[in-house]
């Protein structure tokens, strides 16, 4: 049976591993190929056991609806969870999704996906009165819990995840990459630690329109993980990706906060250096690290983070995991290492590696003019 | 009834010169609070049964020339019947009363700290050097609302729109544990001010009102109300950091207390505010709370009285209903909750309750943990844990479990001197802790015993920044509630689940 | 001079406007449509400053007060003056539970009854000498573990007992007077029944005129009959009671 969901017997699944964005300010396309050949140059940070993308703009014809990419490892499982669609959601299409016989990737499950929109008369409306995203977000968590030899792994509007296990290079052959283009894409290639690879656990994580790849060991997986079950979080996964997720959602989606903020809470800045900002600065600061302490991201990170407005990279705070960006144009490139983005990109406008805990956030522009640059979160 | 002259009741300890060593320079008898050594014209001549081994003689004999050994003629040993039953029976056949006793319980109880084993990084994610790079402690005690509340300016910056509720500040998160004026000596209550103060923690007066002496060291200190309501006015409501009101105490839950008359001299009546050799009475009950919506009400009393610029404590014992307990006084509106387990100290308390009433504080606090966490109101109010913290291990374990900080009592009293011999109730310490005796009490110095809290307590905060700096994280809030760094060992699966650990290997 | 219309109000908001107005030197307030507001005059200080209330105050009435005169015209609730410091509370109809908690200084004068517990562990201390004056009849646990203070019992509607039962239980300091007598078998142990002599009637002179002052009533019929003094017999009552491990 292929591995859709994390039954070993760990608390939670860690790796190593490399990563990859390209993000088009002015929602230019690009085929898979230029982040495929990015992110094989780090080929090495990876053993094989898992690799993936995240694209945005790829279902420009379906962009207001919610695209479910699920996995199956028996036909049975898919019955059930299409029983559950077809009762709260209105599907407007479905189909496999369109991969290809490669001799890297023999084993995989059946993937499927699905464009819809959660009914307005479903049943749970007799009890809850939860909008369409927090609907969605029941709905992905319920299934990959629920029912067995099922597993959501993308549910954003106009996005798409495509993993597996085995190489990025290879997943990226097996999804058919090369014919999918997006204005914004993240890859990653896995090595994980202490579990067998299985197909669930390849990164990107994705959750409605969040989608997260990360390299590094979230130290304070204990804490962050009790803190979002507070907030009735299911962390079915195991992994820190799905933390990282959960707490944007949460910060972003649920609480508001401005992505830069929030990024000011999984890498928080030091209280010695807090206590030397201005008084507004500093209150707001500490106010946010007595409120969200929990949330601190503590450890090893670097994570590129997409959503519908754009993409954030970061590393923690006190820079354990490598993380370098550049520009070209209205590209913006981010990489574990200088020589993935000099792979399709020779000569940046600009390189650098960005401080401990200091973001790179780069917005889409017809979206800047907004409050804060942030509707659209 | 004819009264029976002699008691079966033999020494615990014999106290033994070497007259070959002493030089009768008599500093034994000066420094006994018990009277066991007198000068027989040409030696020490010692009364066994006045020695409670409390080490002052021996710490201040020049000459090396006196040990203290336990009485080596025995109580015929019985598994079933052991000395303590036998002894306590003879104690209260002689004289009818509770037997009563100081510090905490003495029985070999398992210590569930024993059984945690702390976690560290090893390649998979890295440890981290806690003496060249940050190491954070800082703890803020108090509400914390779920989420932030913004506005955004012009620019779209965001403005801070939240009003925080009121927070005691902690540079590391240790405070020292309530103990009155009354029950210890205001030369010991001096010396955890004075390292309060230091190290950016906080002391706690107890019930006993706030000294005078101490009034300049109110940003460190904790206010407390207690049944008695010793002391309690609205200035003094508003001269501490925060209130706390005291439901319970480990070592004796659901009882109150008193201190005798003989302990109530003019200084201890000024600061209780009662009159001068009368029995300090503390009820069981507070007798404005008799169900959890009076707790509120005195809660909101005592915000109302301070304008809502303090956080309100309240301390309980763990006993067995301690989640539901605690849910109820977070929902009362409580900043804080300070749970003490079983095994914590106090000036005295009768043995039946302090030997087998509580729960032990592990448990508790793993429990409330979870509670607060499974409704959802873990941020409404900051937990203290307490009840014999030995080591900074306890500390840190207690932290992963789910404090916010732990209190120090019983460990500061043996920075100070203390050995634990467990007689605080009768006044007579030795080294000025638990006594009012104007020459016992002038021989303990606040500023040696001050600077010796700020080392046990720098040391202990150094400590758990090598555990921290080991398991890969460099905040304290990183670890605070994160089990997962925890793990059992010879715990049943039933401790096991309730700690809400792991065992070892898993 | 301000008066306050608290109909509907929470008591957060007018227990803020009494202490603003303090802060703004407003001496005299009157709140009219109180009913059931806690805490009002939490917490307040100066000896000048007077509060009269319309309507049913709620709970803690006057909890660590420290100066200023509550005037009720009609019935209090529970835990009047509690652990009040200093200044008065008049109550012109009943008074619920717990009166007086750990009371320190002060006068509370009440012209009806009262409920359970009245006077518990009151206190005095140096020259502050707290006082109760119930008109009326009490509940059981009367002066619980009193501890200094006076508080007069004056059983004023001669119908029947004018205290419960476990009369001074506990009590260790303070004394009790009785306008009269009351079943013997309620009195706890611990204290002693004397008849009030001329030194006990002088000292309670003052306390009763201002009362019959304050209420509008005639002292002489309040003061007409010998009162009864109950004093604590030890203000150790329990010190045989442990022994030291």
């Amino acid at each position: 049976m292929l591995k859709l969901k994390n039954k070993f017997s760990v608390e939670r699944d860690i790796s190593g591993c490399g990563l990859c964005g390209i993000i088009n300010a002015k929602k230019v396309k690009t085929t898979g190929e230029d982040i495929k050949k990015a992110i094989s140059v780090e080929h090495d940070r990876g053993n094989g056991l898992g690799g993936g993308f995240a694209v945005y703009g790829n279902y420009q014809d379906y962009a207001e609806l919610y695209a479910f990419h699920i996995m199956y490892d028996n036909l049975s499982a898919k019955g059930n969870v299409e029983e559950y669609l077809k009762n709260n959601f209105i599907i407007e299409k479905e189909e496999p999704i369109p991969t290809s016989k490669t001799s890297k990737i023999k084993d995989h499950p059946y993937l499927h996906r699905y464009f819809m929109k959660p009914k307005s008369d479903r049943q749970d409306k007799l009890f809850h009165d939860l909008g369409d995203d927090d609907f969605v977000v029941q709905s992905v968590m319920s299934i990959n819990e629920k029912y067995d030899g099922a597993y959501v792994f993308s549910s954003g509007k106009n996005m798409g995840a495509f993993k597996g296990v085995g190489y990025p290079e290879d997943i990226a052959d097996f999804y058919k990459l090369d014919e999918v283009e997006g204005y914004m894409w993240t890859a990653h290639n896995r090595f994980p630690t202490n579990t067998p690879g299985w197909w669930g656990g390849a990164h990107p994580f994705t959750l409605l329109d969040w989608s997260i790849v990360h390299n590094g060991e979230i130290s304070s997986y204990g804490i962050n993980k009790r803190y979002l079950e507070m907030y009735k979080y299911n962390l079915s996964l195991k992994t820190d990706t799905e933390v990282i997720t959960y707490i944007f959602d949460l910060l972003v989606r649920k609480h508001g906060l401005p992505i830069e903020l929030a990024t000011t809470v999984l890498a928080a800045p030091f209280y010695q250096n807090i206590d030397k900002m201005d008084n507004k600065k500093k209150e707001l600061l500490t106010t946010l690290r007595q409120i969200y302490g929990s949330a601190l991201l503590n450890g090893p990170f670097a994570i590129v983070f997409g959503y519908s407005g754009g993409m954030v990279a970061m590393n923690d705070r006190i820079k354990l995991r490598p993380l370098v960006a550049a520009t070209m144009g209205d590209f913006t490139y981010v990489a574990s290492e200088e020589a993935a983005i000099r792979a399709i990109c020779p000569s940046p406008d600009l390189v650098w590696s960005p401080k401990a805990g200091e973001p790179v956030i780069v917005k889409f522009e017809e979206l800047v003019a907004q409050k804060g640059g942030l509707i659209g979160l | 009834m004819i009264k029976s002259s002699f008691s079966n009741i033999q020494s615990e300890y014999l106290a033994l010169i070497d007259h070959t060593k002493c030089v009768r320079c008599k500093r034994c008898i000066q420094n006994c609070g018990w009277g066991t050594y007198s000068f027989g014209g040409d030696k020490i001549l010692s009364d066994h049964t006045k020695c409670v081994a409390c080490g002052r003689c021996y710490t201040y004999c020049p000459e090396g020339a006196i040990s203290i050994v336990k009485n080596p003629t025995v109580i015929r040993e019985n598994g079933n019947w052991k000395e303590n039953h036998i002894k306590s029976i003879w104690k209260q056949s002689e004289t009818g009363g509770i037997v009563i006793s100081g510090m905490g319980t003495t029985f070999k109880y398992k210590k569930y700290f024993d059984h945690i084993l702390l976690d560290a990084c090893q390649v998979t994610n890295p440890s981290i050097d806690p003496l060249r790079e940050p190491m954070e402690l800082k703890t803020y005690l108090g509400k914390k609302p779920s989420k932030i509340e913004l506005d955004f300016n012009e620019e779209g910056e965001p403005i801070l729109k939240t009003k925080m509720p009121p927070q005691i500040e902690l540079q590391t998160p240790f405070v020292f544990g309530a103990m009155s004026y009354g029950s210890i000596s205001l030369n010991a209550q001096k010396a955890m001010a004075l390292a309060a103060r230091a190290l950016g923690i906080v002391m706690n007066t107890g019930e006993g009102g706030l000294h005078d002496d101490l009034v300049p060291f109110g940003k460190n200190i904790i206010v407390q109300v207690a049944s008695g309501r010793f002391g309690v006015h609205r200035d003094y409501l508003n001269s501490g950091i925060a209130v706390e009101i005291k439901i319970g105490q480990g070592a004796k839950p659901g009882i109150g207390g008193h201190l005798p008359g003989e302990k109530i001299g003019l200084d201890i009546s000024r600061t209780r505010m009662i009159p001068i050799g009368t029995d300090a009475i503390s009820p069981a009950p507070h007798h404005d709370i008799y169900s959890i919506e009076d707790l509120r009400q005195l809660i909101f009393a005592i915000k109302e009285a301070t304008n809502y610029e303090k956080p309100v404590s309240v301390k309980v014992a763990a006993v067995h209903n301690i989640a539901a307990i605690v849910s109820g006084i977070v929902r009362a509106g409580a900043d804080i909750v300070y749970i003490d387990g079983y095994t914590g100290g106090t000036g005295a308390a009768p043995n039946i309750i302090k030997d087998h009433v509580g729960i032990p504080i592990e448990l508790a606090l793993a429990q409330v943990d979870e509670r607060l966490r499974e409704e959802g109101i873990r941020n409404e109010a900051s937990l203290i844990a307490a009840g014999s913290i030995r080591s900074s291990a306890d500390a840190v374990k207690a932290i992963a479990l789910g404090a916010d900080a732990v209190a120090i009592g019983t460990a500061a009293l043996i920075v100070m001197g203390c050995h634990v011999c467990g007689k605080c109730n009768t006044g007579n310490c030795s080294w000025g802790i638990t006594t009012q005796r104007p020459e016992l009490v002038r021989r303990l110095d606040p500023e040696v015993y001050g600077e010796r809290l700020y080392n046990l307590i720098s040391a202990w905060s150094h400590e758990i920044q090598e555990v921290l700096g080991a398991m890969g994280v460099n905040s304290i809030e990183s670890l605070r509630g994160s089990r997962e760094r925890l793990r059992g060992v010879e715990l049943t699966d039933a401790e096991l689940k309730v700690l809400g650990i792991k065992h070892a290997g898993l | 001079m301000i008066t306050i219309d608290a109909n509907g109000m929470h008591y957060r908001d007018l227990n803020r406007l009494i202490r603003e107005g303090i802060g703004r030197g407003v001496k005299k307030f009157f709140l009219e449509n109180v009913n059931g507001q806690y805490y009002i005059g939490d917490g307040i200080k100066g000896d000048d400053i007077t509060i009269n209330i319309n309507g049913i105050p709620g709970n803690d009435l006057g909890v660590f007060m420290d100066g200023p005169t509550i005037a009720v015209n009609g019935n209090a609730q529970d835990n009047v003056g509690n652990t009040m410091n200093a200044g008065k509370i008049l109550i012109k109809g009943d008074a619920g539970d717990v009166v007086g908690y750990g009371m320190r200084g002060g006068r509370i004068y009440i012209l009806g009854n009262a409920g359970y517990r009245v006077g518990i562990h009151m206190k005095g201390y140096n020259e502050q000498l707290p006082v109760i004056i119930i008109g009326g009849k009490v509940g059981s646990f009367f002066a619980e573990y009193m501890a200094g203070g006076v508080i007069v019992l004056l059983g004023l509607n001669d119908t029947d007992d004018a205290a419960g039962d476990y009369f001074a239980a506990g009590m260790h300091g303070g004394v009790i007077y009785l306008r009269k007598k009351i079943d013997f078998s309620k009195y706890s142990k611990e204290v002693e029944l004397y008849e009030a002599d001329d030194n006990d009637m002088a000292f309670l002179k003052k306390y009763l005129l201002e009362y019959a002052d304050d209420f509008n009533i005639s002292f002489e019929d309040i003061a007409g009959k010998p009162f009864y003094k109950i004093v604590p017999s030890s203000a150790r009552p329990y010190a045989h009671l442990y022994t030291s491990a």
